[in-house]
């Protein structure tokens, strides 16, 4: 929503200061319904608001996880800080290395360049799939070393936060998967949105993995 | 159009609607200053202050409430639909801004003027030669311990909970010995006096309507309030924080003494232990 | 765009009853789907209050309820099944995903949401959410007694804590967090339409205030209920993984001590609780609010009073619907400090809500009043939103908050306010636009006996619940017995059960109007019935399936153009070209 937009218009509207357009300022009907696209246009817009306010829930939703860790932890002598798996680390390289992929391959999209397209995604999905294997040995090599959910509160927050990211990271790697499995036609007909959102959503989630980790690292 | 027609002209609506306001505006104002229901009177300056507080919000939220509801029974009244014209206005801008700054005027002087009883209860400690009680909620008991000569509270913790025990003394620390550990609250008159809320199970809390005072007792924490009681009686204390089933049961009472009476009743309070 | 430019406006209308009616993709039959399971809740809600009322007023009295005895906690299970399912099925469903969903569309121009499937999947979502929720009713040791609250530990420690706490506490976890999720889809879904597929020439400040209410709840919730399902998810961890994020260590119940927990905050179960909990008050009202104010102005014949300072106002309790979430715990133990700067927020929220109140006062003033049953049901929702929201000023400060916390002056205060004046926003909401949705009218000497039973018998109930809060009754008491002080109380307790009765039979008289009224209601042939100015008012009723024919409105004007000096008649709609309005 271009607030700028929005703005002009107010002020034409509203030069009388009372509430409601007067029906006798009949070129501000014209004017906004020229500077505003046809609801039909903003079939594409729709996917970059619903996915930017996704993301904002689910902000919410792990700064709720985040202050629940920070409160807890500040809270009575129980708190036994545990050992980060060393492959959480390589895990993050690989996350890291998949949005390096996922940028390469919408690069190829603009180019017009389907085989490489294609690759790079590959890619990522295959990056994608390896960090959640990463994940998944990580709580192994936990448990292997007698830290289960319930041994403190500090390894209840350390499965919780992954196991949380590692959810929302499925549902990214569905929609990898799903852009993977399209023609290159029908991308191209839909401008590359499915993909553009999805690449989105990933590169969030990385980020969001990155911030995850310094949390967990910092207040072990 | 027959339907909107049907209820244009017949003032009878418009007249039942102002009139039943104007009832309920009266009827609700004679229950509140008549007093109808109400508290009873604080035994305590603290009390009194916020009963102060009360009357001040009752005051201007009863303009408010009365000016409201009887505008209301005026316009649709009033402006009912006599086939004229409606006024046309999108507004008036300097309205607004009155009504906005005198509402926030009124609700946030409001507010602070009555933050002083509020500091007094939970900024301050309580003052010094408090006696020292605690209070323990237990599902659907309160008790109540006295530290004893001693001043001094002895360790206690869930592990030794029992039916005898019902605070969970550890009869292994010589500072628990002349504990005194009752199932009524009684507390010398005019004397400060500082409580230490906790539980051992589930969220309760601790109110007595004559003291003004209510606090949750949660487990894991120890939560201090004081007050002072400066009229003799005895006062219900009620759990008012969901505990389960028997919630509406866990009942105990404020006996305030004159000092000797409460020595005299606190000896007793620890030979029947 | 392409042929697979996919979303809103270019799905075709779809083939036989399963995929019309069942997992129907068209806004209009969602949109119905939520009220008719708003419906069916506040129906099952309202029985619940009424076993409650019969045992609070004659506590002896053998009712017979789940096979045994009326037991004390059969009262709390009532209770907090009755909140939960009045508050998340009844009062976030109805006026937000029902009316919004069928509404929001078509005010802004647009042919359906932004995204069609993700709005089944919501309805569906939160249909098996409500599932769930009754399903706790059937297994061991019932449903929860924790209350809408859930405050921990009593939820958190499982059967030991009561019955109802274990299976019956889990289920309602379950319940709330799948409703989570189903609101975060229709949040998502609510604010891309409004944002994105409004029609041309409808700027925001020309939108009507419903929608404007509608797209702020909807903001509420993407930011409310992302936290409850995080709160939800650790609580449940709590319950069936032995973690200790809300349950502190060496506790012992029903003499069994606790050795699995150690160091957690029932504290910080409130906290992320009430971060929900306040806003979720306003996604109950706005709506309300919205369609009153739209109501009030249709039928005063005159523009909305200050339509920008509505606008700023439903904006600013939104916003500081955020900053509040404290006042709900000044006694619960948090700091003194929190807890004055919680009191001093909550305070200026009331500043907003008086401006609402003068202005829908304003736009009363010198209009032509017609009282038809929505009218009066929108002015029944002024009066009960002065009566609940002033009590809130008691509420917010902690000094006398001290005195009235936990009381029935708190139950009555946000049954006014978010309870029967959000209630009385969805009937505004019915009568008005019940033509519009299903071709009929609903019968108006009906519903004014509907109504003039209602509005007395909601007072009738809550209004003396102030009093028994003021003399100090505890709310959530299954009887009143055991406390001396309250005895005396009882016949307040019994005159409130009389007037549920009568109240409840008002709504008796609604149901049949509603129902009968859809089989048998006068079939409307004019478009505008209530000479309106908004866009739903220039689509035939029902509306057909992309609601405007293939034709893309265009917007001149805000929307309360009523009374406009210089023209014959007294309103003129959004939609029509300036170059006709002179013509008329």
């Amino acid at each position: 929503m271009p607030g700028a937009t929005l703005t002009d218009e107010l002020d034409v509207l509203h030069s009388g200061g009372t509430g409601g357009g007067t029906p006798g300022s009949a070129g501000g009907g014209g004017n906004a319904g020229g500077r505003r696209p046809s609801p039909r246009g903003a079939a594409s817009r729709i996917y970059y608001t619903g996915i930017s306010l996704a993301l904002a829930a689910i902000v919410m939703f792990f700064m709720a996880l985040v202050s629940a860790y920070i409160v807890r932890k500040g809270q009575g002598g129980d708190w036994r800080p545990i050992n980060l798996p060393q492959i959480v680390w390589i895990n993050t390289l690989v996350l890291v290395a998949s949005s390096i992929t996922l940028e390469a391959s919408r690069r190829a999209y603009d180019r017009d360049d389907a085989t490489s397209f294609r690759l790079l995604w590959g890619a990522t999905t295959v990056l994608g799939l390896a960090f959640l294997a990463g994940q998944y040995i990580a709580w192994r090599q936990l448990a292997a070393a007698g830290v289960y959910i319930a041994s403190n509160p500090s390894s209840s927050f350390f499965y919780l936060l992954t196991a949380a990211h590692a959810a929302h990271l499925v549902g990214g790697l569905a929609a990898l998967l799903y852009v993977l499995t399209r023609g290159w036609a029908y991308l191209r007909r839909s401008s590359g949105i499915a993909a553009s959102v999805t690449g989105v959503y990933w590169h969030f989630m990385d980020g969001l993995w990155v911030f995850l980790l310094l949390v967990l690292q910092m207040g072990r | 159009m027959d339907k909107l027609n049907s209820s244009r002209g017949s003032a009878a609506v418009p007249a039942l609607l102002a009139v039943f306001l104007v009832l309920f505006v009266g009827v609700t104002l004679y229950y509140f200053v008549m007093q109808v229901y109400w508290y009873p009177p604080p035994i305590n300056e603290f009390g009194r202050e916020v009963d102060t507080q009360f009357a001040r919000t009752f005051i201007i939220t009863g303009i408010v409430f009365v000016l409201s509801q009887l505008g209301l029974a005026w316009v649709v009244f009033r402006y009912r639909d006599r086939g004229g014209k409606a006024t046309f206005s999108h507004g008036n801008n300097s309205m607004e801004i009155f009504w906005t700054a005198a509402a926030f005027v009124l609700f946030v002087g409001l507010g602070l003027a009555g933050q002083k009883s509020w500091a007094q209860l939970h900024f301050a400690d309580a003052p010094p030669g408090s006696l020292l009680i605690e209070v323990t909620g237990k599902q659907f008991n309160w008790f109540f311990r006295y530290p004893g000569a001693d001043g001094t509270f002895g360790k206690s913790g869930a592990q030794f909970v029992s039916e005898a025990n019902p605070v969970g003394l550890d009869d292994k620390d010589p500072a628990g010995k002349d504990d005194v550990v009752t199932a009524t609250l009684g507390v010398p008159l005019g004397r400060s006096v500082k409580l230490v809320l906790r539980s051992y199970d589930v969220t309760h809390g601790f109110y007595v309507r004559e003291l003004r005072l209510k606090q949750d007792a949660l487990p894991g924490l120890q939560i201090p309030i004081h007050f002072q009681a400066d009229v003799p009686g005895d006062y219900e204390i009620v759990c008012t924080q969901l505990c389960g089933s028997n919630h509406h049961r866990m009942r105990a009472v404020l006996k305030v003494m004159p000092p000797p009476e409460f020595d005299k009743w606190l000896a007793n309070e620890k030979a029947s232990e | 765009m392409s042929t697979h430019a996919v979303g809103a406006t270019h799905h075709a209308p779809p083939e036989g009853f399963i995929w019309k009616y069942i997992f129907s993709k068209d806004h209009k039959v969602i949109g119905i789907q939520y009220l008719l399971l708003a419906l069916f809740s506040v129906f099952v809600g309202m029985g619940l209050s009424v076993y409650m009322r019969i045992h609070l007023a004659w506590p002896g009295m053998k009712v017979p309820l789940f096979g045994g005895d009326f037991t004390p906690e059969k009262y709390l299970m009532l209770m907090t099944m009755h909140g939960t399912i009045m508050v998340f099925m009844v009062l976030t469903t109805a006026p937000q995903a029902g009316f919004g969903n069928y509404f929001l569309p078509i005010q802004i121009g647009a042919a359906d949401m932004a995204f069609p499937t993700l709005n089944m999947l919501s309805f569906w979502t939160t249909f098996l959410s409500l599932m769930v929720l009754l399903a706790a009713f059937f297994v061991e040791g019932g449903a929860p007694i924790s209350g809408w609250t859930a405050y921990s530990p009593l939820s958190a420690l499982g059967s030991i804590t009561g019955p109802g706490q274990g299976l019956g506490q889990t289920l309602w976890i379950f319940s709330i967090a799948i409703f989570s999720a189903a609101s975060l889809m229709g949040a998502i879904n609510f604010i891309t339409t409004t944002i994105d597929l409004r029609a041309r020439g409808l700027t925001m400040m020309r939108l009507p205030l419903t929608v404007w209410a509608w797209f702020v709840t909807a903001i509420l919730s993407l930011l409310a209920f992302g936290v409850l399902l995080a709160a939800g998810i650790l609580l449940l961890l709590d319950r069936v993984a032995g973690t200790s994020f809300f349950i502190p260590g060496g506790l012992i119940v029903s003499g069994v001590l606790q050795t699995k927990h150690t160091g957690g905050s029932p504290l910080l179960w409130q906290h992320l609780f009430w971060f929900f909990g306040h806003p979720e008050v306003y996604i109950a009202i706005l709506p309300g609010m919205g369609v009153a104010s739209h109501v009030l102005a249709t039928f005063s014949r005159k523009p909305v009073f200050g339509y920008r300072a509505m606008v700023y106002a439903i904006c600013g309790i939104g916003f500081l619907g955020f900053m509040v979430w404290g006042h709900h715990m000044f006694l619960s133990g948090m700091s003194p400090y929190t807890g004055f700067a919680f009191s001093m927020m909550t305070m200026a929220i009331g500043v907003p809500s008086a401006i609402k109140t003068f202005n829908w006062l304003g736009t009363l003033w010198g209009g032509q009043i017609r009282f038809t049953c929505a009218m009066l049901f929108a002015i029944g929702f002024v009066s009960l939103f002065v009566s609940g929201g002033l009590s809130g000023l008691f509420l917010a400060q902690p000094a006398v908050d001290l005195q009235l916390h936990n009381t029935y002056f708190v139950v009555a205060h946000f049954h006014l306010i978010m309870g029967v004046a959000a209630i009385f926003g969805m009937f505004t909401g019915t009568y008005y636009w019940f033509s519009k949705m299903f071709g009929r009218s609903m019968n108006e000497t009906l519903g004014k006996w509907h109504f003039w039973i209602t509005f007395p018998g909601v007072y009738f109930i809550f209004m003396p619940m102030h009093f028994l809060g003021l003399v100090g009754d505890p709310r959530r008491y299954a009887d009143m017995t055991a406390v001396e002080f309250l005895k005396p109380l009882q016949p307040v307790h019994n005159f409130i059960t009389y007037a549920v009765f009568v109240t409840v039979a008002g709504q008796l008289i609604f149901l049949f109007n509603f129902i009968w009224s859809l089989r048998a209601g006068k079939k409307v042939t004019d478009m505008n019935p209530w000479r309106a100015t908004t866009l739903e008012w220039t689509i035939p009723s029902p509306p057909p399936f992309d609601n405007f024919a293939g034709h893309e409105p265009v917007v001149y004007r805000g929307p309360y153009e009523y009374s406009v000096p210089g023209h014959t008649e007294d309103f003129v709609p959004q939609h029509l070209d300036p170059a006709q309005v002179g013509k008329i």
